[in-house]
C-alpha cells in the first residue's frame, strides 16, 4: 500500500501513522516554506526549537519518508502529480480549497488516477456554512461539546489540554479508509471520504445528545462525580501531588470496599447506608475516603482495592505511563533513533494482532531528510534532475527563520 | 460498503462501539445477548427518563444498526449454536475478562479450529495478559490509568475527566480500526488473526505531547484550567496563556498567540483590530503577532497583551464573537452545551443528524451520524438498536436452518 500525504499537525498524521504501523510505503511531502506546524510545537530536544527538533511532530511521523516540495511552483505540482500516479491512498488535511488551488483536490487527481482512494479531514468537512473556518481542535473541541462537560459544576469550564476530539477523528478514518479499499478491490473503484473532526467528537457524546433530543436535558459538568456511582471520584494520596480513582457501582462493591479499608466506624452511619443517601452526602463521603487514601501511596491503594474486586486507579502523569507495568509489559513505547533528537520514545497502537504484528522502523523524518531516496529511487530523477530543482527551489532546502518562534 | 461481512459480537458496553462501527460500515452485525437481555441495556440515559431494558438511550445509541439474538453461552448447547454462527461469520468481537473466552472452549485456537479465516477482537481495559490483564476498570479508572485525568482541571486541584465516559468508547473504535486491518489482510491471504486491544493504550495516544515532555524534557503535563502553560527551563519559569475566556454569556475559547503558526498571527492581530473599531485594547494597537515567541515572552509581557483583550470579550456575547471570528479569521469558538450544537447550521448543511425510527415508542429520534461523508454512498441506519431476541427467529430458523421445535425447546432450557 502507497500513501502521498499531504496531511500535517494531528489527525490526519496519525491515521496515516496507524498504517505505516502495519506495512503501508508512506511519503510525506513538506517544504521549508510551509513546514508542518507540528514542527513548531514543543517539546523540543534540550528545549530548543529548530526545526528539526520536535517531539511532538515526531511522534506521528513515524515510518514515513520526508521530502520538501515546494508546491506553489508549477514543477512542485507536476512533482506531486507523479507521486500521485505512484500512490494508492492520497490524504490531505488543510483547510478546505487549499488543494484544489494546487490542482491536487480529489477531482483532479481522480483524473490522473481514476480508482485513486483520496481522504480529507479537517475541522467542519469539505463543505457548509463553516467548512472554510480554518480550526484547530481547540476551537473543535469549545464548539462541538467537549469542553463544556470538563470542569466542576458552577464554575468556568476547562480547556482540554490534548485537543481530544483530534484523536477521536484518527480511528473512525482508519477504519472507512481500510473498507474502501476492500471496497476498491471487489469493484475496482475509487472513493473520496470526507471527514469532519467536530463530527467524530459529536460521536462520543452520542447518548448525552440523545438524553438532550429525547429528553431535553443538558448534559451539566459534574466534577468527577457520576449520575449513577457513588462514591465516585478522584482522592488524593501520600506523596507530592498523586492520586487515585475509585468508583463504586453498586451496594456488593460498597460492601467490599468498606472491607478493603477496614469498616471504619463512619460508614455505620445511617447517612450512609443506602445509594440515595451516600449521593445525598456525597461531598462528605468524599472528604473521609479523601481521609483514608492521604495514608497511601496511589500504587498501594489501587492494588489493595483491585484485590478486593474493586475498580481503581493511579491517575498517572507522563513519567507514570512510562513506569507503568502494564505498559511495559505491552512494550508500548517503542524507542527509535532520530537524525537530530537522538533515541526517543514513540507509542505503539492500541491492539496487537497475533499473526502480522505492528512494526516502528523509522523514526521521523528531518524536514527533506529522504528526498534523495524518495526522488531518485521511487519517482526516478537524475542527480543532476534533482541538484537543479534544489537550485530553482523547487526541492527547498532552507527554512525561513522566522519558523523556529512557536506559538507555545 | 462491506455488506457481505457478518460480524457476532459478544461484547458487554465495553464493547458495544466497535460492533456499531462495523455495522455503519455496513457489515451485518448481530448482537449476540444473554437470555434476559445485556447488562448494557441498564446503562442511563432512558428515553423519557424510565428506566426500563427497552429504553436505554445508551444502548440504543450503541447498538444502532445490529440486529439481536439471545444465546446463553454458559450452556454447552449454546456454544455449540454459536460454533455453528462462527462457520458463517467473519469477525467476532468480546469484551470478557481476559481468559473467559478459553474457559468456555471459545479461545482463538478453537475459533480458528472452526473457521481458520475468523477474526476474533478482544476488547478489554489493559490488553490480554500483563500484571494489570485482570484489574476492573470503570470509565473514571481507566482514563486515569490511561493519563487522560492528570492533563484535566484547574492548576493547583485535583484532576478532572470529561463528565461523559470516554474510555471503552476510545478502546472500542480503536478496535474496529485494528478489525478493518485484519480483515484486508484476510482478504490478501485468506487467513483470520486475533486482535487484542487496551483500551488503556488508545487513551496513552492520544493525550496530544504528554508522553514526549516527559521523555525528552521530564516534564510532566498537569490540568492548568483555563490556561495552556508552555512549560519553559528558568530562569523564565512557565509561560500561562489564558485559553478560555469568559464573554458577556458564557465562554469561548480563542487561541492567544503569533510567531510561526500559520494564521495565528493574523487572527490575533484581526481581535485586537476588531476591538479597536469599538474603542478598546488600544494600548495593543501597534504590537507585532509576528514576534510572539513562547520559548522567550516574559510572563508580564503576555500578561500585559491579555488584559484589554479579556476586557474587550466581556463586553460580547458568544453568537458576536463566533460570527466575527468567522469574518474575520479569528480563532475564536463558543463553548457550546449539546443543545447548543444540536441546532448548528453547519452539521445540518452536512446532513450528519440522521432520524431512526422506533415503531414500538411510536416515535422517531435523531440520532448523530457517521463523521465521514463517502463518496457515492449515503449514510443511513438500517434499523434501530435491537429489542431483547428480536432476530431470534430470523437467524435461528431463517439463516441457520434450526426447527420452531428446537427453538422452543432451547428456549424451554434457558439457552436462547
Amino acid at each position: 500500500m502507497k500513501i502521498a500525504d499531504f496531511s500535517w499537525v494531528i489527525v490526519g498524521p496519525t491515521i496515516v501513522r496507524e498504517l505505516a504501523e502495519h506495512g503501508a510505503t508512506v511519503i510525506h511531502v513538506e517544504s521549508h516554506r510551509h513546514p508542518d506546524t507540528g514542527r513548531v510545537i514543543g517539546p523540543f530536544k534540550d528545549n530548543k526549537p529548530s526545526i528539526d527538533s520536535s517531539a511532538w511532530y515526531a511522534i506521528r511521523n513515524a515510518n514515513k519518508y520526508g521530502i520538501s516540495l515546494d508546491l506553489n511552483k508549477p514543477k512542485g505540482q507536476d512533482i506531486a502529480k507523479r507521486l500521485i500516479l505512484w500512490a494508492d491512498i492520497v490524504c490531505e488535511s488543510m483547510t478546505p480549497g487549499a488543494m484544489a488551488k494546487w490542482g491536487l483536490d480529489y477531482e483532479s487527481c481522480k483524473e490522473i488516477k481514476p480508482d485513486i482512494i483520496y481522504f480529507s479531514t479537517c475541522q467542519f468537512g469539505q463543505h457548509g456554512p463553516l467548512a472554510h473556518y480554518a480550526g484547530y481542535g481547540q476551537l473543535g473541541a469549545a464548539y462541538g461539546g467537549f469542553s463544556y462537560v470538563l470542569g466542576q459544576p458552577g464554575k468556568a469550564p476547562a480547556q482540554l489540554y490534548n485537543n481530544y476530539p483530534d484523536f477521536i477523528a484518527p480511528p473512525y478514518m482508519v477504519a472507512t479508509l481500510v473498507a474502501a479499499l476492500l471496497y476498491r478491490r471487489k469493484t475496482g473503484k475509487g472513493i473520496y471520504l470526507d471527514e469532519s473532526q467536530v463530527e467524530a467528537g459529536a460521536t462520543f457524546l452520542g447518548p448525552a445528545i440523545l438524553d438532550y433530543v429525547v429528553n431535553g436535558r443538558v448534559a451539566e459538568p459534574l466534577g468527577n462525580h457520576d449520575p449513577y456511582m457513588v462514591p465516585h471520584g478522584i482522592y488524593p494520596c501520600l506523596g507530592h501531588d498523586r492520586w487515585l480513582a475509585i468508583s463504586v457501582s453498586n451496594e456488593e462493591e460498597w460492601q467490599a470496599f468498606l472491607t478493603a479499608i477496614g469498616n471504619p466506624d463512619w460508614s455505620k452511619a445511617p447517612r450512609f447506608s443506602t445509594i440515595i443517601s451516600r449521593k445525598e452526602n456525597e461531598d462528605e463521603l468524599d472528604s473521609l475516603v479523601a481521609h483514608w487514601t492521604l495514608n497511601y501511596m496511589p500504587e498501594q491503594a489501587m492494588q489493595l482495592l483491585q484485590d478486593a474486586g474493586m475498580p481503581a486507579g493511579i491517575v498517572a502523569t507522563g513519567e507514570d505511563l512510562f513506569n507503568n507495568p502494564q505498559l511495559k509489559y505491552r512494550k508500548h513505547y517503542v524507542f527509535l533513533n532520530h537524525t537530530f533528537i537522538g533515541r526517543h520514545a514513540y507509542h505503539a497502537p492500541a491492539f496487537r494482532f497475533s499473526k502480522t504484528p505492528y512494526r516502528l522502523w523509522k523514526a521521523a523524518p528531518c524536514l527533506g531528510e529522504d528526498n534523495f531516496y524518495v526522488y531518485r529511487e521511487i519517482l526516478g530523477f537524475s542527480e543532476d534532475e534533482i541538484s537543479d530543482l534544489m537550485a530553482e527551489g523547487v526541492i527547498t532546502t532552507t527554512a525561513d527563520i522566522s519558523v523556529l518562534r512557536p506559538y507555545r | 460498503m462491506l455488506s457481505s461481512y457478518q460480524v457476532l459480537d459478544l461484547t458487554d458496553e465495553k464493547g458495544f462501539l466497535c460492533g456499531k462501527t462495523l455495522a455503519d460500515l455496513g457489515t451485518d452485525v448481530i448482537k449476540v445477548e444473554k437470555p434476559g437481555g445485556d447488562t448494557g441495556r441498564n446503562i442511563g440515559p432512558f428515553y423519557k427518563d424510565i428506566p426500563h431494558p427497552e429504553k436505554s438511550l445508551f444502548w440504543f445509541y450503541t447498538n444502532l444498526n445490529k440486529r439481536g439474538i439471545t444465546l446463553n453461552l454458559e450452556a454447552k448447547e449454546g456454544r455449540e449454536i454459536l460454533k455453528k454462527l462462527l462457520t458463517k461469520a467473519d469477525i467476532v468481537i468480546e469484551s470478557f475478562e481476559p481468559g473467559y473466552m478459553d474457559s468456555l472452549g471459545l479461545g482463538y485456537s478453537e475459533l480458528e479450529r472452526i473457521n481458520p479465516g475468523i477474526i476474533m477482537t478482544s476488547i478489554t481495559p489493559f490488553g490480554q495478559e500483563g500484571p494489570y490483564s485482570h484489574f476492573k476498570a470503570t470509565d473514571i479508572v481507566g482514563v486515569s490509568m490511561g493519563g487522560m485525568v492528570r492533563i484535566y482541571g484547574e492548576c493547583g486541584e485535583s484532576p478532572c475527566r470529561i463528565s461523559l465516559p470516554q474510555f471503552y468508547f476510545l478502546g472500542s473504535l480503536h478496535a474496529a480500526a485494528g478489525t478493518m486491518m485484519a480483515l484486508y489482510y484476510r482478504e490478501l491471504t485468506g487467513e483470520g488473526q486475533w486482535v487484542d486491544v487496551s483500551c488503556q493504550e488508545a487513551v496513552a495516544q492520544s493525550l496530544m505531547d504528554v508522553s514526549s515532555w516527559w521523555d525528552l524534557n521530564k516534564v510532566n503535563i498537569k490540568g492548568t484550567g483555563a490556561w495552556v502553560v508552555s512549560p519553559r527551563p528558568k530562569p523564565l519559569g512557565d509561560l500561562h496563556v489564558r485559553r478560555v475566556w469568559e464573554c458577556k454569556d458564557g465562554y469561548v475559547v480563542f487561541v492567544f498567540a503569533g510567531g510561526a503558526a500559520p494564521g495565528m498571527v493574523a487572527s490575533s492581530k484581526a481581535l485586537v483590530e476588531l476591538a479597536n473599531e469599538n474603542g478598546m485594547a488600544l494600548e495593543i494597537k501597534d504590537y507585532d503577532w509576528s514576534q510572539w515567541d513562547a520559548t522567550s515572552v516574559t510572563q508580564e509581557e503576555a500578561d500585559r497583551l491579555m488584559k484589554p483583550i479579556a476586557d474587550f470579550l466581556k463586553t460580547r456575547t458568544k453568537a458576536e464573537l463566533f460570527g466575527e471570528a468567522l469574518k474575520r479569521s479569528i480563532l475564536l469558538a463558543p463553548i457550546q452545551h449539546v443543545g447548543e450544537l444540536v441546532p448548528s447550521p453547519q452539521l445540518k448543511h452536512r446532513g450528519f443528524w440522521v432520524d431512526v425510527c422506533h415503531p414500538e415508542l411510536e416515535d422517531t429520534i435523531t440520532y448523530p451520524g457517521y463523521p465521514i461523508k463517502v463518496s457515492s454512498f449515503t449514510y443511513h441506519p438500517q434499523r434501530r438498536a435491537p429489542l431483547i431476541g428480536e432476530h431470534n427467529e430470523e437467524i435461528y430458523i431463517g439463516e441457520l436452518g434450526l426447527s420452531k421445535e428446537d427453538l422452543t425447546l432451547l428456549r424451554a432450557q434457558g439457552v436462547i
